[in-house]
């Protein structure tokens, strides 16, 4: 598996990433490794071990200082050339989207995209890669023909992550990247993260996310009051942020970030499965719409069908009763 | 510098239909296209497209359409000819069907070697109907030119293209030599509705066809058989709805009601 660093720490896709590869190792009978790739990775290597590897192949070089998916392409190609992985996992980060069908096509071999669950085929043995399909309308169920490694890129917080445990032991393998500076063709200039207001999506316990039925911009301040009251992110479905409304950021679905709150508000929201794609792995969901026969409700375990312009005002104010009880 | 500007759209059937209309066919793994909703051209491509007219409006050049498939796509070719793009191509042949990422990103290269010269390569950053997302990315591979993916604003100045990446939580700025292949999001544009000049155009419009031998490609390289990968299995998810509704008399009870409830289940 593919272990990212972000700021010398493993990130928490790679966690997710070794509990997917440890399951599917142990299935296996075989040993799990981490490529651990970056500058300046710390401790990131005894870190995956913690979480679960058995080996971890270090590969600190300036080159990998910033994402640039050619580098990390080049560095993987050449890591996988040498040991051969049968499984090879990357996680479906914005460095992975691209690093992924570089590497799967220069090996010659199938990357199965954004998969929500991986397993083990008892009498072939062969890896099972199950992803959405069509928007979410569809499941589909794939493996590779006989090609290697079998690649898939992993959704995040799909895969559950093993407890840290700093007793379990494993390998630490340095090794040089074997790339410089000639791979990089397409140039990283500067990351630009826009400070997002309140809390942030991923790993926010509720987000509220509001749609097409609000109308404009103005109308998601109600959310944001709401979500400052309850300690929520503010998302939004795709049709919002075509309108302008707010930020891409902001964008809960298929092309902008998956989410896993315990509770997810759902305000004007048809329910596309564009955007079931983003938040269907919620634990529990309320949406409030007008329409009794939006495709919302068939996802959701609680459900108001009427305005929101007077639904979402009647409960922050409940909300704020209750709380300060 | 004027730009040569190479598109490829892919035909697929309308994301936007009712998803009641959307049905399997379990014993071929296939989709079965609703009888009554047109097939139409794939949500990120429309915004490549939009985004080589703009190019083209600034730069000066030419707009070149490259689409994979049966018959219908020439409908998909013709539209973005509509739009305004200059010349479309079809690449159809039986052997192309059911080719894998890789087979059809490899017919993609082929057809494009075959055009000749381009300054720039865009492409949808996945197709709406398998969200597989590596094509685009694959047909660079193949042609050994530079790439950047998920694109939210292209610049062009000098030989050089300035691209905005979608990361998480922000974007980050990249850089390429031309020539280049850049897939975009649907943050890049909004694209134009073709107009009746351009509908009128299109319709007058040659379409050439180039199959596997057009492109000299060895029909044992795509299709079914060069696969990578294999459909086991393709299923409609079952979900089943017990949605707890909060009625009351009033929108402002409901939402009244609604906080009691989650209170309740300890959910706020």
């Amino acid at each position: 598996m593919v272990a990212e660093v972000s700021d010398g720490k493993l990130a928490g896709i790679a966690q997710e990433l070794l509990g997917a590869g440890r399951r599917l190792a142990d299935a296996l009978g075989e040993e799990l490794a981490a490529a651990v790739l970056g500058s300046q990775v710390g401790d990131s290597g005894t870190e995956a071990i913690a979480y679960g590897s058995d080996k971890a192949y270090v590969i600190d070089d300036p080159l990998l200082a910033s994402p640039q998916p050619d580098a990390y392409a080049a560095a993987l190609e050449h890591l996988c050339r040498d040991v051969q992985p049968s499984i090879l996992l990357l996680g479906k980060t914005s460095l992975g989207i691209e690093v992924g069908p570089r590497l799967a096509f220069r090996l010659q071999t199938a990357l199965g995209s954004d998969c929500t669950d991986l397993r083990i085929d008892a009498d072939s043995k062969r890896l099972i890669m199950t992803r959405p399909v069509f928007g979410g309308n569809a499941m589909l169920e794939m493996a590779c023909a006989d090609c290697f490694p079998q690649m898939a890129s992993v959704r995040g917080k799909t895969q559950a992550p093993l407890p840290r445990d700093e007793t379990r032991q494993g390998e630490i393998v340095n090794r040089p990247s074997g790339i410089d500076a000639s791979v990089v063709r397409a140039k990283f200039i500067s990351r630009n993260k826009k400070a997002v207001e309140g809390i942030t999506l991923t790993g926010a316990p509720i987000v509220i996310s509001g749609g097409r039925g609000l109308k404009g911009a103005d109308n998601f301040k109600p959310l944001k009051e709401l979500g400052d009251l309850l300690g929520a992110a503010v998302g939004a479905s795709k049709a919002a942020v075509d309108e302008g409304w707010v930020p891409p950021e902001m964008q809960v679905g298929l092309t902008g970030v998956t989410v896993t709150p315990n509770l997810y508000i759902a305000v004007g929201i048809s329910g596309a499965a564009q955007h079931i794609a983003g938040m269907g792995y919620s634990k529990n969901i309320v949406a409030i719409n007008r329409d009794p026969d939006a495709a919302i409700f068939q996802r959701a375990h609680f459900g108001v069908v009427g305005d929101w312009q007077k639904v979402i005002p009647a409960f922050t104010r409940k909300c704020k009763e209750l709380l300060e009880k | 510098m004027p730009l040569n500007l190479i598109v490829c759209v892919k035909q697929v059937p309308d994301w936007e239909a009712p998803a009641d209309t959307f049905k399997i066919d379990p014993e071929r793994n296939k989709v079965i296209p609703p009888p009554n909703i047109d097939p139409r051209i794939s949500l990120f491509d429309e915004h490549a497209i939009e985004a080589a007219l703009q190019l083209r409006e600034k730069h000066g050049g030419k707009v070149t359409i490259v689409s994979l498939g049966p018959d219908f796509a020439q409908r998909a070719v013709k539209q973005a000819v509509a739009m305004g793009a200059d010349e479309g191509i079809l690449l159809k042949d039986p052997a192309f069907e059911d080719s894998d990422t890789y087979a059809t990103a490899y017919i993609l290269a082929e057809a494009i070697k075959k055009i000749g010269a381009f300054d720039l390569i865009l492409c949808g950053r996945q197709a709406a109907d398998w969200d597989v997302g590596q094509v685009g990315v694959g047909v660079a591979e193949l042609l050994e030119i530079p790439c950047v993916s998920i694109a939210q604003k292209i610049e062009v100045s000098d030989g050089r293209v300035m691209v905005e990446r979608l990361v998480e939580g922000g974007y980050d700025v990249m850089e390429v030599a031309l020539p280049a292949l850049i897939t975009v999001s649907n943050e890049v544009n909004k694209p134009r509705y073709p107009t009746l000049r351009g509908i009128m155009a299109a319709g007058k419009k040659q379409i050439p066809t180039w199959d596997a031998a057009a492109l000299g490609i060895d029909p044992a390289h795509i299709g079914a058989n060069a696969a990578h990968a294999r459909v086991l299995k393709l299923y409609v998810p079952v979900h089943e709805a017990h949605c707890e509704f909060l009625d009351g008399d009033t929108d402002e009870e409901k939402g009244e009601k609604l906080a009691l409830r989650l209170r309740e289940a300890k959910l706020i």
